[in-house]
């Protein structure tokens, strides 16, 4: 008996004992009178990688939006219910909406570096936030950053070129390091392979790999194979519903829902 | 279900199942020819079995092809992924199948000069009955998807592995009444121990059927009667 006590009690904190980062309840959004999110409710786990996925229009990327309040931009858009992110309300009128951006991070499907250097865009986001006391330190942040977003090796001898100069690939991931420069808890990436080649593809599914160690990711992905790959959680979203979530292997071999499995089996859009 | 999106891939998995069941069929045909083959001391029979096996083998490739093929294209997931390693794993069942229908065709050449004692064959007769009838509800099964019959398949070979079994006894009987008949008694002990196996081989299809409908394996142990391996007869010092 002794030694199962003892067994239990250093259990390493697997993936299924992750706590919820952002937890959502009954969530509902309108765009005017075009109701495109329907009662979501769902967990999103700490330094894991949420996929979501679902044919167009199905109200993924609005999700998405939820999440770090970019729909406050919309000016028709409406949102009800609740979005927790460790446990407190981010629509909470006390909320900083600004810091909360901060705090969640946002990859687009084109890359949209600032017209700055490559030095400045990733420099941008932390002196407005007071996050460097000094150059040195704001030095240190770039760097790190750029190196976490696997990209300082190519771009250490040109930190003052143009960010739009790069290619593609890089400049997706100069949008990542651009993100992870104001240390987020969260990332969300919308899409943010479909502009690319596959080998640029390759690295940032790589890169995501190594993100979820520090960070919490959701990915918006339109490829099922992607979605297979790189996450350890699927939510399969459709009309608005989120029909079907679960652990990304189960997802993919025995979905429950007779949708979900239409949809991954590609037998309709 | 509906259709895919993209009919080719219907396509594809269609013909996947109709080389499976092509090959099923090719296996039941070698399987009661061989045995009556041994029953008849016919060679002739037993030379068409035995030509037979490479087509059975040349199908277990042109299946293995197709499906990887398959994979390469579609990245197939959930049931279909689960269709085409059935596909895969039920094509390695009957080519197996197969092989040892060719086995004991082979031996018929050595019964050409002695009658084997007809209570042995009968027996042999009545062990292929089951493996036939179990064969063609297993292959039905899995072109039907239908998991009562694949269950009823995978619980029902005790009755040959028991036949089986008590034909062991009577061979052993057999060859220590009388050394000369030892080699005869070994191809009848071959033959009854391969129809046994085959027997096997109907509870793995019946297996991957199961894995094709539910997404997992069976979890329960599987019925079992073959005892042979603690069959001994005492033998006259």
């Amino acid at each position: 008996m002794d030694a199962v006590v003892e067994k239990t009690s250093q259990a390493p904190v697997t993936f299924e004992n992750a706590r919820p980062k952002i937890t959502a309840r009954n969530v509902n959004v309108y765009y005017g009178e075009k109701h495109a999110l329907k009662d979501v409710s769902i967990d999103i786990l700490e330094n894991a990688v949420t996929a979501f996925i679902g044919p167009s229009g199905c109200g993924k990327s609005t999700f998405l939006r939820c999440i770090n309040r970019m729909n406050d931009t919309i000016p028709i858009a409406r949102v009800t219910g609740k979005i927790e992110i460790d446990g407190r309300d981010i629509y909470d009128r006390s909320l900083d909406v600004v810091q909360l951006r901060a705090r969640v991070g946002m990859v687009f499907q084109k890359p949209n570096p600032f017209p700055k250097s490559i030095y400045e865009n990733v420099a941008y986001g932390p002196r407005i936030h007071g996050l460097a006391r000094n150059k040195t330190e704001l030095d240190d942040i770039v760097v790190t950053s750029l190196k976490k977003a696997g990209l300082f090796e190519e771009v250490k001898d040109r930190l003052t070129d143009s960010g739009t100069g790069l290619s593609g690939g890089q400049q997706q991931r100069l949008c990542i390091a651009r993100a992870i420069a104001v240390s987020p808890e969260i990332i969300l990436m919308d899409e943010p392979c479909s502009a690319l080649d596959p080998i640029a593809t390759a690295k940032i599914e790589e890169l995501m790999d190594e993100l979820r160690e520090n960070f919490t990711i959701v990915i918006v992905t339109h490829s099922m194979q992607q979605a297979a790959r790189v996450s350890q959680r699927t939510a399969f979203f459709h009309l608005g519903h989120l029909v079907e979530q679960g652990t990304t292997e189960k997802i993919f071999t025995t979905p429950e829902d007779r949708r979900t499995q239409d949809y991954i089996t590609g037998r309709f859009g | 279900m509906p259709e895919h999106i993209a009919k080719a891939f219907d396509a594809d998995l269609e013909e996947l199942t109709r080389m499976v069941a092509e090959m099923g069929g090719l296996a039941e045909k070698s399987v009661a020819d061989a045995v009556d083959a041994l029953a008849k001391r016919d060679v002739v029979l037993a030379a068409k079995v035995i030509e037979r096996d490479a087509r059975i083998d040349d199908l277990q490739h042109e299946i293995e092809e197709r499906a990887i093929l398959t994979i390469a294209r579609r990245q197939p997931m959930a049931v279909d992924l689960r269709e085409i390693v059935g596909a895969l794993r039920v094509c390695n069942d009957l080519e197996r199948i197969g092989d040892l229908a060719k086995n004991i065709a082979k031996r018929v050449n050595q019964l050409t000069e002695e009658v084997p004692p007809q209570t042995i064959i009968r027996g042999i007769e009545h062990m292929s009955a089951l493996l036939l009838a179990q064969l063609k509800q297993v292959l039905d099964s899995y072109a039907t998807r239908n998991l009562t019959n694949a269950l009823a398949v995978w619980q029902g070979d005790e009755a040959i592995d028991s036949l089986c079994t008590s034909l062991f006894r009577e061979i052993l009987t057999y060859m220590a009444e009388d050394p000369r008949s030892i080699s005869l008694g070994i191809h009848l002990m071959f033959s009854a121990k391969n129809i046994e196996r085959m027997g096997d081989h109907a509870t793995n299809i019946a297996e991957t059927v199961h894995y094709m409908v539910e997404g997992h394996p069976i979890t329960a142990e599987r019925p079992k009667g073959d005892t042979t391996t603690l069959t001994t007869v005492p033998v006259q010092g």
